[in-house]
């Protein structure tokens, strides 16, 4: 019996193990691939405090090292199911805890297209920083509307010759410094009231078919494609019992509690307004604490 | 065995002259997720019999790009000299030792 099992080892999770390891609480970490989350993707930390200019490899590895010498156990297995009772299912195991924190962050949303998890590192690419290197001098097309897909059309049009901005709609809802920036480029061409609708591919990307508002639709070569229309947190397998939003975010206020008395929640997962590093280690350390103070208010009943 | 490093001086020696399976880490400083693939690669290399070899895309580039890397880790299993497997980003140990065809 853990007296706290925490799902997920990005900076919330690997918090909250730190801060419930300091009490003395034994801790049980689950995670279905690597710690770290989202963060390992940063080249570049330059926003948290007194970890300035660290990669976020680093400081993923830093915490995750600092979690496993203060005690927490770490197994890697992915969770599909909790309940009510406190029992944590993956695919593997069943644990069972007085207490549970989920931190599962979010994943990327996919443009749910027929080949699309096949050609990923094959053309299509859901992170530009991290894939931009690869399509030097090559035709990209960006598909998204938000910060993120204005940014990764900006960073890409400075390394491919010719960079697509496909949008659904007909204007971007963003700064406008983004978009005179934007504006600056003439290797970006801006694509409005336009889906992507297939993938051509032999072995690798070669073209997309974009379908516009009126149902006509164009062919266009490119190398790459990246997608940029933004994230879903990965909660599905709790909605069973715990209270999602609308869009899948965990209902919990500042204090991280959910709808279910001993299941908390935090980082990226929860309905906030900030989903930062430093928010998500915030959570970790709220989620923890509540988390302590259940099972103390539980021995005492 | 250990995990050898391989650029394009070596790489015709080292991979495309290996008689059976070879497993082609492409990987970079820069990259995160590479790092964190690195120590389970090297835990998958002491258990297993196939040749485990680690390209810096950054001093390799002409050999990512013949190879069609366009995301990293990218690792490329060849069996004499020719692609019979790859897979893109971070994966548990299982996962590449399923890749690579099973421990010894």
């Amino acid at each position: 019996m853990y007296d706290i099992i925490i799902v997920g080892a990005g900076p919330a999770g690997l918090t909250a193990a730190i801060y419930a390891r300091r009490a003395s609480k034994k801790v049980l970490v689950l995670e279905a691939r690597s710690y770290g989350g989202q963060i390992i993707n940063a080249l570049d930390i330059e926003n948290y405090p007194a970890a300035f200019h660290i990669s976020g490899f680093e400081f993923a590895t830093n915490a995750y090292e600092q979690a496993k010498e203060l005690g927490a156990e770490f197994i890697f297995e992915k969770v599909i199911d909790i309940t009510e009772d406190k029992k944590v299912i993956t695919e593997k195991n069943t644990y069972q805890g007085k207490t549970i924190i989920l931190a599962t962050g979010f994943d990327k949303r996919k443009l749910n297209l027929p080949n699309e998890e096949e050609l990923l590192g094959k053309g299509i690419s859901y992170c530009a920083t991290c894939d931009g290197s690869f399509y030097k001098k090559k035709t990209v097309a960006v598909v998204g509307g938000g910060t993120t897909a204005l940014e990764d059309a900006l960073y890409l049009s400075d390394i491919a010759a010719k960079v697509y901005l496909i949008h659904r709609k007909d204007s971007f809802k963003v700064s406008e410094d983004i978009k005179n920036n934007l504006q600056e480029k003439e290797n970006i061409e801006l694509i409005y009231n336009s889906n992507v609708t297939k993938l051509n591919a032999t072995d690798y990307l070669e073209s997309i078919e974009v379908t516009d508002n009126e149902g006509k639709s164009t062919t266009i070569n490119v190398d790459g494609l990246f997608i940029a229309i933004g994230r879903i947190p990965e909660t599905q397998n709790f909605a069973k019992i715990i209270n999602l939003d609308n869009s899948g975010y965990i209902i919990a206020g500042e204090n991280c509690h959910t709808n279910i008395p001993g299941i908390f929640t935090a980082g990226d997962n929860r309905t906030k307004k900030l989903r930062q590093l430093v928010t998500a280690t915030s959570d970790g350390a709220i989620a923890a604490t509540e988390a302590i103070k259940y099972i103390s208010d539980e021995s005492k009943k | 065995m250990e995990i050898i490093e391989v650029n394009q001086d070596n790489f015709e020696e080292e991979v495309l002259n290996t008689e059976g399976k070879v497993l082609v880490d492409f990987n970079a400083n820069w990259c995160g997720p590479c790092k964190m693939l690195r120590p389970i690669l090297e835990e998958v290399a002491k258990d297993s019999t196939v040749k485990i070899v680690s390209i810096n895309i950054d001093d390799a580039e002409e050999l990512a790009s013949s190879y069609h890397v366009f995301s990293i880790p990218c690792l490329v299993l060849l069996e004499n000299g020719k692609e019979i497997n790859r897979s893109v980003g971070f994966r548990p140990k299982e996962e590449i030792e399923e890749l690579i065809g099973g421990k010894k």
